[in-house]
């Protein structure tokens, strides 16, 4: 709870040229190390919230402080990682051309080779290095993707629904290796998930949104040590804590949970 | 390891059918010519036999040959012209908006403008081997142009988001971007570009007619037209007709050999 904030929005909006007012008043702040999950219907503004916090887009309100007391800058370009909820990997480059791109763009030219090898090796395809995607199955394609946003060695991490268009045995084991990766290199995680059950399995910390405009409805620490397993998703522990994010995400959609 | 199966040649080649059916259908057509010829005495400036039309073809092989490169020379000089200033222009206005809404409607004009229409006028203008020339690049300019102008644009979004992310500059942006995603319909454009580039060129020549000092094909056609000498005129039909397919094949093989690693219109399906 003490940690300091890598990042902190306050009061941030986001209207678009539409007049949709996709974010209004949204107060977040991501602590350094924590694994953050944001919950909430469709279309309340996660990836919105997300791109603002990646750079892509900006703010039409509010604030954005990097850093404890907003002492920190802007993160240079390669400090953060993005994984989004397709692969986007470029069908005309290897595995390893995909996972080599962030250090060329960013100019990290020492041990380029090296870097991409222990990216991909962190993620099961050190073979698939010469294969091209479309050659790999949609898992094996979104681990691709995670080696790409690992491998400037980001600060923070950012997933945008990484596992939704996967089913569900692919997705349970890419959770559990996103949290072995997680803990072996210590990064800050903001993920975003439909899946309370995801959200709860995964997290320190979950944030319930509520949609038009978006905003912050519940806050709900995951006090549950880890490693975490099959006995954790299997615990009342974690059936209560799911109970309390999902009532808390239908208070936000405005239903009642049975 | 990833064994996926890399097909090793073109989809028109593995077919065995896609080439030996038309084959057949031309042996039996050239057959019955040949039988209907003979059997009603058509005089050969009415109708010549195949067979009338192969000896031509060998008799005349140095005036026809020689011809045929003049011709092939002008569509690939044209061709290349017109690959090299469409992609170029479309990178051009990919980088300026501003350019490419106040040059690309006369792109337009130029291309919907008949070629038949502008070639006399070429023909005042330039001496006769530039004017043919210039036909064989305005009609292939176009379509590479339009293609590369559309792959430039239809980057994936969340791929120009991860380039942004990284902080690419223009330039990084273009070749390992917009080009490699623009290149699929950059070669599809080509194709086309090709084909037409040597119907540019034969036009140009048909329109300098008897006037000219050429001597490609299209020229030797309407020479031997004056002459009535009908078994040349299609001896040289023939090897225009054979030029365009191996135009054709020569680029859609380009095409193949560029994409077929990871591109899906150079992709085997299973059986
Ligand atoms: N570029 C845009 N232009 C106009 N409106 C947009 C744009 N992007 C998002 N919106 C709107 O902003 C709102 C929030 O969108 P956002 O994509 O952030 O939702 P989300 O929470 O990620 O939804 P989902 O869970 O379905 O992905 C939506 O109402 C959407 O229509
Ligand atoms: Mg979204």
């Amino acid at each position: 709870m003490s940690s300091p904030a890598v990042v902190a929005l306050r009061g941030v909006a986001k209207a678009f040229p539409s007049g949709t007012r996709a974010l209004d008043g949204l107060d977040l702040s991501v602590r350094r190390g924590e694994f953050l999950s944001l919950v909430g219907p469709s279309g309340c503004g996660k990836s919105t919230a997300l791109r603002l916090i990646a750079g892509l887009s900006k703010p039409s309100g509010g604030t954005l402080t990097w850093g404890d007391g907003g002492t920190g800058a802007v993160p240079a370009p390669g400090d953060l990682g993005v994984v989004f909820q397709e692969p986007t990997l470029m069908p005309w480059a290897t595995v390893a051309g995909n996972v080599r791109l962030p250090l060329r763009l960013t100019r990290r030219d020492d041990e380029t080779e090296a870097r991409v090898a222990a990216a991909l090796a962190r993620v099961g395809l050190a073979d698939f290095a010469t294969a091209y995607p479309r050659e790999l199955s949609g898992g094996m394609k979104m681990r691709v993707a995670i080696a790409r946003a690992l491998v400037t060695d980001p600060h923070l991490l950012l997933m945008d629904e990484p596992f939704a268009a996967l089913d569900e045995i692919t997705r349970f084991r890419l959770d559990n290796e996103l949290l072995t990766l997680w803990r072996a290199l210590g990064k800050t995680v903001v993920f975003v998930t439909h899946s309370v059950f995801e959200a709860v399995y995964l997290s320190t910390r979950v944030v319930v949104m509520t949609p038009r405009p978006g905003r912050v409805a519940a806050d709900i620490a995951i006090d549950a040590p880890y490693p975490r397993g099959e006995t954790f998703r299997t615990s009342a522990e974690f059936a209560g804590l799911c109970r309390t994010v999902g009532a808390a995400l239908a208070g936000a959609m405005g239903e009642s949970f049975a | 390891m990833s064994a996926a199966a890399a097909p090793d040649s073109p989809s028109w080649w593995r077919r065995p059918g896609r080439i030996s059916l038309p084959g057949l259908a031309l042996v039996l057509g050239c057959a019955g010519w040949e039988i209907l010829v003979r059997a009603f005495d058509v005089p050969a400036w009415q109708l010549p036999a195949p067979s009338a039309i192969l000896a031509t073809l060998v008799q005349d092989r140095e005036i026809l040959f020689g011809s045929l490169m003049v011709t092939l020379e002008t569509t690939a000089l044209g061709f290349l012209l017109a690959v090299l200033g469409g992609a170029g222009l479309a990178i051009l206005f990919g980088q300026s908006r501003l350019l490419e809404d106040m040059l690309y409607p006369y792109a337009v004009i130029l291309q919907v403008t008949p070629v038949v229409a502008i070639a006399p006028i070429l023909l005042i203008w330039l001496p006769q081997p530039v004017a043919v020339l210039a036909c064989a690049w305005i009609v292939a300019f176009f379509p590479m142009l339009a293609n590369t102008t559309l792959g430039l644009h239809s980057v994936d979004h969340n791929l120009d988001d991860l380039f942004t992310l990284y902080g690419a500059s223009r330039l990084e942006r273009l070749l390992r971007l917009q080009l490699p995603a623009a290149l699929p319909l950059m070669l599809a454009g080509a194709r086309i570009a090709g084909g037409l580039s040597l119907i540019g060129a034969v036009v140009a020549e048909i329109a300098a007619g008897s006037a000219g000092a050429g001597s490609g094909l299209a020229y030797r056609i309407a020479e031997a037209g004056y002459r009535l000498d009908v078994p040349r005129m299609f001896a040289a039909l023939i090897l225009l007709s054979a030029a365009g397919i191996a135009v054709y094949a020569v680029l859609s093989l380009v095409s193949w050999l560029v994409l077929r690693r990871w591109h899906e219109s150079a992709l085997a399906r299973g059986p």
